[in-house]
């Protein structure tokens, strides 16, 4: 098993035009939007906007697929947008737009994407098809192209139901549901690409089925797709932040859990010829405890700041707060007895599994069970 | 001698990793006690949780604040001692670590490394030793070169910046820990100790709290709660803590002009602000500003925050209408106050009216029900594509007005609780008063729908509904109707018998509603015939409530009433609500007819001395994660020995696989550096 190797000479001599292109590309978008929409955003967003390119470019230096979906999702969702020219009412009359890149039909496409890219990994894992994996690999991210679109027009469709109502659709459990796969989903794509093999893709994807899943469940029994304005103390710069980062932890512990399973399988002999070896699954599993540890942290510190400014205090042991407290405490001791104690082996891959299920309660299991501050999306 | 080697073994086991993943475990355990059990609810309801056996025992442990309990903060003392001890135990190896490169490392210890490999060099030492020096440098490494009597060692290194990064990570846990006791709320706990404090119970008057239960100006470190009417101001705050009240004196006197309350158009709350005046006691200097949710503002250390808002005295204009049989005919006014209790005498009433809350508005889906057609599942599908904008269940959100809860209380002390609306609202096509009782506050109000009549008001139901009621009437009723429904050619006998079901039917009617009828028909009429002779009665009642109509009118001095299509409909539903009315447990029925709203603001204030600490500890720790993480340290060795061999090692505080990869490259490109091809 090699690492694909991609980093034997500086950065710049590493560069195509295809990533010059790229570059340029983001550059123009965001002077385009700095000179556009300049007169509507304060400082914060005008220096979010200009770090936003040097980042997304570092990213797709790094990261080279990443170019192709960033522009793929960005073209459908302008598309969308000149296709709604300004009206909801649109949404039921443009075919493209009904039945293809409106924001529910896109997370409905992603969510179809999901469960055939699941359904290809499986059979490439049990026919030993490299064709059924490559499939799974593209349709994965056929899916999180059209997630991020939804997700993106769905940021344009709440502005059209009123100024007021108008914001960033990370506020609710049904549009978080779609960002973990989102999350989940981009994560997995990048250890594909970086440990060269498609044989995890099969377990990954399950738990985003599984996510998908309850979506689908939360829309058509629930209802829960409609568009809400935002109660008063989500009306704040800080959810933009601490809100993904979030969930690019909840995404990295969940594939983490998921690899940690493929880990077990192989030390147990089953399926040992088809999947990875077992210091590949060990190390991405660090690997994505790492990140999501790094960014969870983050998440929780950024989460503590709204915190103050909102509810008077930057902590005050909500069930949200504490369980997210219990969440950092179990993936820091994994760290630990990883990094320091230097264990390795089938216990680390069930402590991640059991870091999946307490990752699930403080995401879910809290708003099902316990009443709090956070009580955004009940089921 | 012994002393020290015990005090040792106490260090030994506090700076372990076995010690401090032991407490992080148990930290763990104990959070989730404090999400099961809801935290600093009011004691009683506890008490009917857990019964009067467990309240205290679960009171004992601190189950109730279980993150202020002592047990929970010797947990988080603990781990700080233990973190301190690590960080003591790590200072001197870590920094001799980050400064050495192990130039002196022997041959032996380098090919035992996990990743080292030989290979023939073929420069001369010094030449060699350059380009490898150049090497390191490129890679980013600091290198320290040992010549030596078995060839040049170069030893390099890089990332020790992870070193760093553990201090970083560890400190910012004891600070985040200590600045987080500073604002919690061990500081009251002392004072309360030392200071001789003593909570006191929050139902009196603010001017009567002993100093003993205040804190004053120069505390440092609270949260309370201010509360404050519109056009009043208030310049102390409200402390809970276990089962009473503190009061905490503030620096200044906030006044609050105005509380805005704004709301989308499907009722979900949009914006909650106060328009506050602040005034320093000491300076008299003054402030104005508008707090909001998610934008505090600070004042003289004192940070204040929009944390909710209540009734701050509404005064509601109410009509009483008496329901009681030979009652006041003429409904009568009074007024009452949001959150007090007003003592009713008129009419010969002796009742309490405590008015719980005034909404001045309530946002209803008026949409009617419709089931949903089965449409299959792709029409199913196709109802969730298109914008999210859209509910695929019709909705239609409307204000149905201002409406009002109270308790009435009786003389004996025994409470109903009560809802009414202001203003009449569609149902069904007719428009109705609505009123709702419920006995016990855990059960759901059922509501009486009072018909309006065709000038839009209530009054032609209580008019009707007196004269059916009236035992002395009924005999009038019947004759009435009896010679309505009859007609002029029919025998008196029959006319007589007529009269005389119909006075038995309002009897009955009046004294339990449909009830008493429905009872009287079981009892009487075979079960055959039961459902023709209910219709029957229906249809007497309703020609009787007719005739009371017109008596009525002619009692008041109305002109007579044009029969028309919509009265039938007024008397079913005029049938209905007084059918209702019997089983109303008021004597009067009180209709909202204006009101001034008063509100209040509850802003919370803070003094956290810990906050800056806090926050310099999470930079810290961001900081020392990603440093420890992703700063991987490196140390690579390149052994130029005089026999023409070389030796290359890597060595890295993380294992893991791109060490490996790492390893590989480095031993690939120093082999060529050192074995240049001849030129061509």
């Amino acid at each position: 098993m090699e690492i694909a190797q991609k980093e034997s000479c500086p950065l710049l001599r590493r560069l195509s035009p295809g990533d010059w292109l790229y570059a340029l590309a983001l550059a123009g978008g965001a002077l385009f939007a700095l000179r556009q929409y300049g007169g509507f955003m304060d400082v914060y967003d005008k220096a979010i906007l200009l770090l936003t390119v040097p980042g997304l470019a570092a990213m797709g230096f790094a990261w080279k697929p990443v170019r192709a979906f960033l522009a793929a999702s960005t073209a459908l969702a302008l598309v969308s947008i000149a296709l709604y020219q300004g009206d909801l009412a649109r949404a039921e009359q443009v075919f493209f737009l009904k039945y293809l890149i409106s924001s529910q039909t896109a997370i409905m496409w992603m969510s179809a994407l999901f469960f055939i890219a699941t359904g290809a990994f499986c059979l490439g894992l049990a026919a030993r098809s490299d064709f059924a994996d490559a499939t799974g690999s593209a349709l994965t991210w056929c899916a999180v192209t059209m997630g991020t679109t939804g997700l993106m027009v769905r940021w344009y469709e709440s502005y059209l139901i009123g100024a007021d109502v108008g914001h960033i659709p990370l506020s609710n459990l049904y549009e978080v549901f779609v960002l973990f796969a989102l999350m989940t989903g981009l994560l997995y794509l990048y250890y594909e690409g970086r440990y060269a093999t498609r044989r995890m893709g099969a377990f990954v994807l399950l738990v985003i089925s599984a996510a998908v899943a309850f979506l689908l469940w939360y829309t058509f029994s629930r209802e829960a797709q409609e568009i809400q304005p935002l109660i008063p103390a989500l009306q704040s710069y800080w959810m933009k932040v601490h809100v993904p980062a979030n969930f690019i932890g909840y995404g990295a512990f969940a594939l983490a859990a998921m690899v940690g399973v493929a880990d077990l399988l192989v030390r147990k002999g089953i399926l040992a010829n088809r999947l990875p070896p077992a210091e590949v699954l060990d190390d991405v599993m660090y690997k994505a405890i790492a990140i999501g540890f790094a960014f969870f942290t983050i998440a929780t510190i950024l989460g503590a700041l709204w915190a103050a400014e909102a509810w008077g205090t930057y902590w005050q042991w909500d069930p949200k707060e504490t369980w997210a407290f219990i969440v950092w405490l179990n993936y820091a001791t994994w760290l630990h007895i990883r990094l320091t104690k230097g264990l390795r082996g089938p216990m680390l891959a069930w402590w991640a599994i059991a870091g999946l299920v307490v990752t699930a309660f403080a995401f879910v299991g809290v708003n099902m069970f316990l009443s709090g501050l956070h009580s955004y999306g009940s089921l | 001698m012994r002393h020290r080697s015990t005090l040792r073994a106490v260090y030994e086991l506090l700076s372990s990793m076995r010690f401090a993943i032991s407490l992080l475990t148990l930290l763990g355990v104990a959070s989730i006690i404090g999400t099961v059990v809801k935290q600093n609810e009011p004691y009683n309801n506890y008490l009917n949780q857990f019964g009067p056996f467990w309240f205290p025992v679960f009171e004992k442990l601190g189950l109730y604040s279980v993150y202020n309990s002592f047990w929970f903060l010797t947990i988080l003392g603990f781990l700080v001692l233990s973190t301190s001890a690590c960080i003591l135990r790590q200072t001197r190896p870590m920094l001799r670590d980050m400064r050495g490169f192990r130039e002196h490392a022997r041959e032996a210890s380098l090919s035992s490394f996990a990743h080292h490999a030989r290979f023939a060099h073929g420069l001369p030492a010094a030449q060699a030793k350059d380009a490898v020096q150049a090497y390191l440098l490129n890679n980013g490494f600091s290198t320290r070169v040992n010549v030596r009597e078995d060839g040049i060692l170069l030893a390099a290194k890089q990332g020790s910046w992870t070193r760093i990064g553990y201090f970083l990570a560890h400190g910012a846990i004891v600070l985040i820990c200590v600045g987080g006791l500073l604002d919690g709320n061990l500081p009251l706990k002392i004072q309360m100790a030392l200071g001789g404090k003593q909570v006191t119970t929050g139902n009196q008057l603010i001017s009567r709290i002993p100093d003993s239960s205040r804190l004053g100006v120069d505390n440092w470190s609270f949260r309370g709660n201010v509360f404050i009417p519109e056009g009043k101001s208030a310049n102390t705050a409200v402390l809970n803590v276990q089962d009473g009240i503190l009061l905490q004196d503030l620096p200044f006197t906030v006044s609050l002009r105005k509380f805005h309350l704004e709301h989308y158009e499907s009722g979900m709350p949009k914006r909650f602000a106060s328009d506050i005046i602040i005034t320093e006691n000491a300076t008299g200097k003054s402030v104005e500003k508008t707090i909001e949710v998610n934008k505090p503002f600070e004042f003289a250390g004192v940070m204040m925050y929009q944390a909710s808002f209540e009734d701050g005295g509404s005064r509601l204009h109410l009509r009483g209408h008496d329901l009681r049989a030979g009652g006041a005919p003429r409904p009568f006014a009074t007024e009452a106050v949001v959150g007090e209790a007003v003592a009713l005498k008129d009419a010969g009433l002796d009742h309490t009216l405590e008015l719980g809350s005034f909404r001045a508005f309530n946002i209803e889906n008026m949409a009617a029900d419709k089931p949903e057609a089965d449409t299959g599942n792709f029409a199913r599908l196709e109802k969730h594509l298109g914008s999210g904008a859209r509910s695929p269940t019709t909705k239609d959100m409307q204000n149905v007005g201002p409406s009002i809860q109270f308790k009435l209380r009786d003389a004996a002390g025994q409470a109903r609780e009560y809802q009414n609306f202001m203003q009449p609202i569609l149902q069904d096509g007719a428009w109705y008063l609505l009123t709702g009782m419920r006995d016990s506050p855990s059960a759901p109000f059922r509501f009486m729908r009072i018909p309006m009549d065709d000038d839009g008001r209530p009054d032609s139901w209580f008019a009707i509904r007196r004269v059916m009621l009236d035992a002395t009437r009924h005999p009038e009723i019947a004759r009435r109707f009896a010679a309505t429904a009859l007609g002029a050619d029919t025998s008196p006998d029959v006319r007589a018998r007529m009269q005389e079901t119909t006075a038995r039917t309002l009897e009955l009617f009046a004294r339990g509603g449909f009830e008493s009828l429905g009872k009287f028909i079981e009892s009487t009429i075979p079960e055959a015939e039961r459902d023709k002779a209910a219709d029957v009665f229906i249809k007497i009642l309703e020609g009787s409530a007719w005739e009371a109509w017109k008596m009525a009118r002619a009692d008041a001095g109305l002109p007579a009433l044009v029969p028309a299509a919509q009265h039938s409909r007024l008397l079913r539903d005029t049938l209905n609500a007084t059918n209702d009315s019997l089983h109303y447990g008021a004597p009067v029925y009180f209709q909202p007819v204006g009101f001034d709203e008063v509100r209040a603001t509850v802003l919370q204030v803070t003094r956290s001395p810990g906050k800056p600490i806090v926050y310099l500890g999470s930079l810290l720790l961001v900081l020392g994660v990603f440093a420890m993480l992703y700063v991987r340290e490196r140390r690579l060795f390149v052994l130029i020995k005089d026999t023409g061999e070389a030796l290359v090692a890597l060595s890295s505080n993380r294992k893991s696989m791109d060490v490996e990869e790492r390893f590989r490259r480095h031993r690939d490109d120093l082999t060529t550096l050192l074995n240049p091809s001849p030129r061509s």
